[in-house]
């Protein structure tokens, strides 16, 4: 029914080795990020401190000098051409070298569309600047009345002569303290049949006059999202992407690639990893939590669904490289892997005991005094991330929205 | 990594699914579930005369040099169709001990009856008080003479009730759960000193408890090293776990698409059950399930095909995900097909049942879990 179990392609046998150039390819990504990832940054992604807009730009605009930052783009806009296997390298090899995930809005999101359903002229104008990360995206789709019903939402964009006037407001804007630009859906007519019609793809200069952004700060304590406001903002007609009211089916596809990016399980793989080695520790000469088989064996059952996830992900790949765009099955990649994702964070949780509990974020900065920290390495950051990734669950359409999907899309429900 | 099936592996695929649906449907399943040896002889006959009883099997042995992934092909449709047909026993669990460690006299008196179907086999894997340890075995090897004479109890011995040949493991030193010791004799069926007591079991297939009280063997019966049989037997537990994982994913999906299927045409309440929301997220974690065991069954039998470093953990975990996972897509699709769901005339109930037992086979979830979590 899904990823290839009715038609039956034929090739090579199977294989789950790498072959020798895909052994070389691995050398040469991991000699790469050696070499090149800032020691900053890796020090800031080891130690739990929080990068900054600077700090995303330098190690994205590092990838892109490589030809390496849109990872999934066709070849003609500046992507790798990677297969499967390369792919699926170079995630493992990024997590390893604790280097920082892409920042998803540009190249993950706004840039598949504007390469499929942009002019030739929005390509020329944004396209380049993604690919660099001269530009900083963010994302305008939730509202506040319009979270699993996005297509209640009621920011408007109405057409005055050149230009769109709109009026609205958008919410849970990650980044958006940060962005130069935001993709929005907005309504574009009113009269229509469907909610889902009338809905367009905008493209916004965040600088125009009239856009205020509010920060949201969220359960952990920080300011990683914003309520964004638009007051009579004057958008021109050529920063629509493809047609009028065709917005929904844009959305949809980008919704698809966010899905399928956000399964991340070479990271989660490499924390599993990380908490193994830190469970093997003794603290002051006590005995190592992996003594402890009741917790161990928590440790052993989500290490399988990843294992599963991460075959899961393959398979999606070889669907996409055999030509098909990434269907509704990303949302099982997307409910899956938020779910692990979460059971990690639990299990740091647990492993870090009473050390989940003080609230010190402020020692997460380069180079705090060590006989002042509080708690093993990044210990009272465990509680801190679970509460803030409660969120995976419910961003990019909550996991009861993915269950909708598949119901109606993949089972015909 | 690729996961595309070779020509010959699509052509195997095809020559069982036509199979299957020209002369496997469940109600001849049923038929040959209640005969009086549990499954069809002429069935066996056509899987020997289509090649399917050599898969595994080298060419000195007239046979196609399959691995894992060629019985992984076989066993997810076996599982599709609930075949009760013995080969499980003669061809993965017998047929791997030969394999391995048949000389030339023992391959033309045993392994080529067994391909060719003439020869019923099992492996007497397991005794009553071993649950999942393959090492404990109790029954005894002393020499006698030339040979040996062999004493002891062995349980659970899948299609043993008729087999002509039993393999019988058996200790001739060490204590009584050591891995270093166990020897792995071919013993025929009806030998003087061994008493069997045949039964069916809860999921249509047949086995047996047998007795062996004074059973003399010559020399010639021992397969390999005397004392050595212990890393054999396991590597053949873990290609029989993998076939039964296949079996058991090729049954999760067909029972998640009969569920799905099932619920778009049953009405209460004047609309399809289809259309509520609790049962169709339910759904959606039954496909979840699946996919996710496929995607490990994947990795576990290209991993053991490839030799690969983790290749025994994909043992471990593929037998925790399907035991897991297996119970899960069992209950619920007898839970969403309703009261019709627990009747002894829907296969939904017998696919449940199949699926239930393979999670006791070899090492339930929870022992599997143990074993990765060291």
């Amino acid at each position: 029914m899904v990823l290839g179990r009715t038609s039956r392609p034929t090739g090579q046998a199977m294989h789950v080795t790498f072959t020798a150039a895909e052994l070389e390819f691995r050398d040469e990504v991991r000699s790469f990020l050696r070499d090149n990832v800032p020691e900053d940054i890796r020090r800031k992604q080891r130690e739990g401190v929080a990068l900054d807009r600077d700090d995303y730009v330098r190690f994205q605009k590092l990838l892109a000098g490589r030809g390496w930052a849109a990872v999934n783009w066709p070849v003609e806009y500046g992507g790798t051409g990677w297969n499967i296997a390369q792919k699926y390298i170079y995630a493992t090899e990024m997590a390893e070298a604790d280097a920082p995930a892409i920042v998803p809005f540009g190249l993950g999101m706004v840039g598949p569309v504007i390469y499929t359903y942009g002019s030739q002229a929005q390509k020329q104008r944004f396209l380049p600047d993604i690919l660099e990360s001269n530009v900083w995206w963010c994302q305008g789709y939730s509202e506040p009345g319009a979270g699993s019903d996005l297509a209640s939402l009621k920011t408007r964009a109405d057409l005055a002569g050149d230009y769109y006037l709109v009026n609205g407001t958008k919410t849970w804007t990650t980044f958006g303290q940060h962005a130069d630009w935001i993709f929005c859906l907005v309504r574009t007519t009113t009269d229509v049949s469907r909610r889902q019609e009338g809905i367009s793809f905008l493209l916004i200069d965040m600088s125009s006059p009239g856009v205020r952004v509010q920060p949201i700060i969220t359960i952990e304590g920080n300011h990683e999202v914003n309520e964004i406001h638009f007051d009579n903002v004057e958008v021109p007609v050529e920063n629509l992407v493809g047609e009028a009211g065709k917005g929904w089916t844009y959305g949809k596809v980008l919704l698809q690639h966010e899905r399928t990016g956000t399964a991340q399980v070479a990271r989660t793989n490499y924390r599993l990893k990380r908490l193994r080695l830190h469970a093997a520790r003794s603290i002051r000469g006590a005995t190592p939590l992996a003594e402890d088989r009741i917790f161990m064996r928590k440790v052993a059952a989500v290490q399988v669904e990843l294992k599963a996830l991460e075959y899961t992900e393959l398979r999606t790949l070889a669907a996409v490289a055999s030509g098909k765009a990434p269907g509704p099955e990303s949302s099982i990649l997307k409910l899956k892997g938020t779910e692990l994702q979460q059971a990690v964070d639990e299990l740091y949780v647990e492993a870090a005991g009473y050390y989940a509990l003080p609230y010190v974020p402020e020692q997460y900065v380069l180079d705090f005094p060590e006989d002042y920290r509080v708690g093993e390495g990044a210990e009272t950051l465990t509680s801190l991330r679970y509460f803030n990734y409660r969120k995976a669950s419910i961003y990019g359409g909550s996991n009861e929205i993915q269950k909708n999907i598949v119901a109606k899309h993949v089972l015909g429900l | 990594m690729d996961f595309s099936l070779s020509e010959e592996q699509a052509m195997l695929a095809d020559s069982i699914e036509k199979f299957i649906e020209n002369d496997y449907d469940f109600e001849a399943r049923q038929k040959y579930a209640a005969s009086e040896i549990g499954y069809s002889t002429e069935a066996w006959r056509t899987f020997a005369e289509l090649g399917w009883t050599a898969i595994p099997f080298g060419e000195d042995d007239g046979g196609f040099c399959g691995g894992p992934i060629e019985t992984m092909v076989m066993m997810q449709l076996f599982g599709r169709a609930l075949v009760v047909e013995p080969y499980l026993a003669n061809i993965v669990m017998v047929g791997g001990v030969l394999r391995r460690l048949a000389s030339d006299a023992q391959k033309s008196r045993w392994l080529r009856p067994i391909i060719s179907g003439e020869l019923q086999a099992a492996l007497a894997f397991t005794e009553p008080q071993a649950r999942y340890d393959l090492a404990n075995i109790e029954t005894s090897a002393v020499a006698d003479g030339d040979g040996w004479i062999l004493q002891g109890e062995k349980g659970f011995v899948l299609n043993g009730g008729d087999a002509g040949l039993v393999i019988v493991p058996a200790r001739a030193s060490g204590g009584s759960t050591d891995t270093d010791g166990i020897t792995l004799f071919g013993v025929t069926g009806s030998a003087d000193g061994v008493s069997r007591r045949p039964y069916p079991t809860v999921d249509g297939h047949r086995a047996a408890e047998i007795v062996l009280r004074d059973v003399k063997v010559g020399s010639d019966a021992i397969l390999g090293e005397a004392g050595g049989g212990y890393a054999i037997l396991e590597a053949v537990i873990d290609e029989a776990i993998l076939a039964v994982c296949a079996e058991a994913v090729g049954i999760m999906q067909i029972l998640t698409d009969k569920t799905v299927e099932y619920t778009k045409t049953r009405v209460q309440f004047g609309v399809p059950i289809a259309s509520f929301q609790a049962l169709q997220h339910r759904m959606v974690d039954m496909l979840t399930a699946c996919e996710q065991s496929y995607s490990l069954l994947l990795w576990a039998s290209m991993a053991n095909a490839d030799g690969a470093d983790d290749a025994k953990r994909a043992i471990h975990a593929i037998k925790y995900q399907v035991g897991t996972a297996g119970q899960k897509v069992g209950q619920e699709a007898v839970q969403l097909h309703g009261a019709m769901g627990v009747t002894w005339d829907l296969d939904i109930a017998h696919y449940f049942k199949r699926l239930t037992a393979i999670g006791q086979l070899f090492g339930n979830a929870d022992w599997h879990l143990d074993r990765l979590a060291d």
